[in-house]
């Protein structure tokens, strides 16, 4: 049996997939990132396989993607999210034509070809506004965790409309909205709103066409899935593997060059996360 | 996929021969600034009527050049830092800012010493910042001050109207009493005509050698390499130096497009670049693309101080007309969307590019504005692959390496695949 592995390193959140030959997902693991990039991306791997009953050396070719892509010093390949995220939503749901990804740092709209190849793509400039962060931000304001703030959100009677979708300035005008007597329910409600609009605008730019997935550890989030549906006027297609995508579709590039035959399959050089990375060709895993 | 194709940094007499010229340019800005030369004219570089100062052996000095040679020495930032002290804000053009912070620095750089203007000429007011930018020097030198108004390239039309050429030719006269003033001598006409005639061959052998860019592979990156020749195109052009270096990089790359030579060791993508460059981080700015096999074979930052390859000649037959002409029509910064479009349009179909690269400006609003409609003009309506991206050109806190490298990566990965499924 031949198995291709996808390891995704987020700016939050490590993921691993193993593929079987017969593309199915046999092996699974989410860690968070935390400092040392290198490590997450090996142990995530590792558990990966170990989730698989498989041995990590039987792997025969890895691709690594995310920001921390470089990282995945025992990969054969590095691919970025976009194509990964791309391929991965065309496994999950094959009618995909767009995809919208919302992470840690990143929102990003793509445009899908029929074999999931991406056709345009666009990503939110420089500052957090509208993403993952945001939210865990909005969630630390109103002292919930984050799991909870979707399924509250969907409790809003009258949402608030929110100033701003900057991550930093979001505090400061919930804390105006809870002085003023807003309920939880209703000020979620509008940060949920204005980041799906936010959201929505960037995809438009590459054109929304269904079907839509939505992918990215914010499709975990309840409320955001309704308030994305809201605006866009179509369902979203979100499942339990969304969160993966990215090595999900790693995985399919690594198992299809596994099958074709690449010169370079076989993942020989597990352990050597201690090795120094070349800075010139290793860009750093922590953007801004 | 197909990444880490090695570089070939191209070396040629032309490197030396830049090195050696601007160098001497530098040390005449040292001597002025020592008052031991000639007098210091601040022009911008768009549309520059450098011909004019030339005839008055004055010597230009381009306050966006010093600045952008601060940004290639990783040199701006303590400068912007002390401008932004000063008040001026984070989001004020970081080319001001870095030059504001060097004058006040005693105007000393590592390549040379800058001199006290003797006259600031604004001759481009198609960014307001840009007025403001001379203005403030004006304050703080107390040099007089010229702006010349050159009218907005407003229209569709393909020419100015005769109206907006005679208003730029009536200040041009203007500007040349000034100039006589100053020197106590009257213009020598004659001079100036031999000025324009080595400008006029100057853009002859730059439009020749933008066109060598059109063969596969092109030559020179005309993007990352052009930047390189524009130095000598603002500072010495309408000399017999600068004439001299555009004969021996003509040479050069006519050679090189003989033999088949590139920049890389394989022309896997041909783009056309649009805005300027990161200086802060050109070389990993370069590398981003050298490793998938980008090369740009057009670029529009090449032509902010004049577009030669459709045509424009200095004549020294009309020498004031050529002048004006130049600083309305036949430089990108003055010109409107429209045209704008045209040029990176044709730059696609005659010069063959499968793709368009936007490096949009953080510290410019006023250049990047409408790029996300370019984006989409040229993705959806003439489906050109178009990539937009954004840092500074100035400011090295807005280059994130990480998140442009994601985004430069993602598309060339996109246009590969592609070109693997039409291929199958």
């Amino acid at each position: 049996m031949t198995y291709g592995g996808g390891v995704d390193v987020g700016s939050t959140q490590t993921k691993a997939i193993i593929l079987s030959e017969d593309r199915k997902i046999v092996g699974r693991s989410l860690i968070n990132t935390g400092a040392n990039v290198s490590m997450a991306a090996e142990r995530s791997f590792r558990e990966a396989a170990a989730s698989a009953g498989i041995a990590p050396e039987s792997v025969a070719y890895v691709v690594g993607t995310g920001y921390g892509r470089y990282k995945v010093n025992f990969g054969n390949a590095q691919i970025t999210e976009i194509s990964c995220h791309a391929r991965g939503a065309n496994f999950l749901f094959p009618k995909t034509r767009t995809v919208i990804d919302m992470g840690g740092q990143d929102a990003k709209g793509i445009r899908v070809g029929e074999q999931g190849d991406v056709k345009d793509f666009v990503m939110n400039d420089k500052c957090a506004a509208g993403t993952g962060r945001f939210l865990s931000n909005a969630a630390e304001t109103v002292g919930l965790s984050l799991d909870k703030i979707g399924p509250v959100s969907l409790e809003a009677k009258k949402a608030v409309r929110l100033s701003t979708v900057c991550a930093v300035f979001v505090e400061s005008d919930i804390m105006s909205y809870l002085a003023e007597g807003k309920t939880v329910p209703d000020i979620l409600g509008g940060v949920h709103s204005a980041i799906a609009a936010r959201t929505v605008a960037l995809v438009r730019r590459v054109g929304i066409e269904p079907e839509v997935a939505f992918t990215g550890g914010v499709s975990r989030n309840i409320g955001m899935v309704k308030a994305l549906e809201e605006k866009l006027g179509l369902p979203v297609n979100v499942c339990d593997d969304s969160h993966f995508i990215g090595a999900i579709g790693a995985a399919i590039f690594a198992l299809e060059r596994a099958l074709g035959g690449d010169a370079s399959a076989g993942s020989g050089k597990l352990g050597q996360v201690a090795a120094p990375a070349s800075p010139s060709a290793q860009p750093s895993a922590s953007a801004q | 996929m197909a990444q880490g194709t090695a570089k070939s940094d191209y070396q040629g007499r032309i490197h030396n021969l830049q090195k050696d010229m601007i160098g001497r340019y530098y040390s005449r800005l040292t001597a002025a600034a020592e008052n031991k030369g000639e007098k210091a004219i601040y022009m911008l570089i768009s549309g520059n009527p450098v011909e004019l100062i030339e005839a008055f052996d004055m010597i230009p000095v381009y306050p966006e050049v010093n600045a952008l040679q601060l940004a290639a020495k990783k040199q701006s930032l303590p400068l912007i830092l002390a401008a932004e002290e000063m008040g001026y804000s984070t989001d004020n053009c970081a080319y001001v800012k870095a030059d504001v912070g060097m004058y006040f620095a005693g105007r000393k750089t590592p390549f040379a010493t800058i001199p006290e203007p003797d006259l600031i000429l604004c001759n481009y007011v198609g960014c307001n910042v840009y007025l403001q930018w001379f203005e403030h020097l004006q304050e703080y030198s107390k040099a007089p001050i010229y702006n010349l108004d050159v009218p907005f390239f407003r229209t569709n039309a393909s020419d100015p109207s005769e109206d907006d050429i005679h208003y730029v030719v009536k200040q041009l006269e203007e500007l040349i009493e000034i100039l006589e003033r100053m020197s106590g001598k009257k213009l020598d006409y004659k001079k100036l005509q031999r000025i324009m005639e080595l400008s006029g061959e100057t853009g002859e052998l730059w439009s020749d050698i933008k066109r060598l860019a059109q063969q596969r592979p092109t030559p020179f990156d005309a993007y990352f390499d052009s930047v390189m020749m524009m130095a000598p195109l603002y500072c010495l052009r309408g000399t017999e130096d600068g004439l001299r270096f555009f004969q021996q990089a003509y040479k050069e790359m006519k050679q090189r497009a003989d033999n088949h030579e590139g920049p890389l060791p394989e022309e896997k993508f041909r783009v056309v670049m649009e805005g300027p460059p990161p200086w802060p981080y050109l070389r990993q700015f370069r590398d981003m693309f050298s490793r998938w096999g980008a090369v740009a074979v057009a670029s529009t930052y090449s032509t902010v101080g004049g577009i030669w390859e459709f045509g424009f000649r200095h004549d020294p037959q009309r020498p004031l007309e050529s002048i004006a002409r130049h600083m309305l029509q036949w430089n990108l910064t003055n010109r409107n969307f429209i045209q704008r479009y045209r040029q990176i349009h044709d730059y696609v179909k005659d010069w063959g590019a499968d793709a368009l690269v936007i490096h949009s400006v953080k510290s410019c609003r006023l250049f990047s504005a409408g790029q996300g409609d370019m984006r989409e003009y040229f993705t959806k309506q003439l489906n050109v692959p178009t990539l937009l991206i954004e840092s500074d050109l100035e400011d090295p806190r807005y280059f994130s390496e990480a998140q442009l490298r994601n985004r430069v990566d993602a598309f060339f990965e996109s246009l590969e695949h592609q070109r693997m499924l039409v291929n199958k």
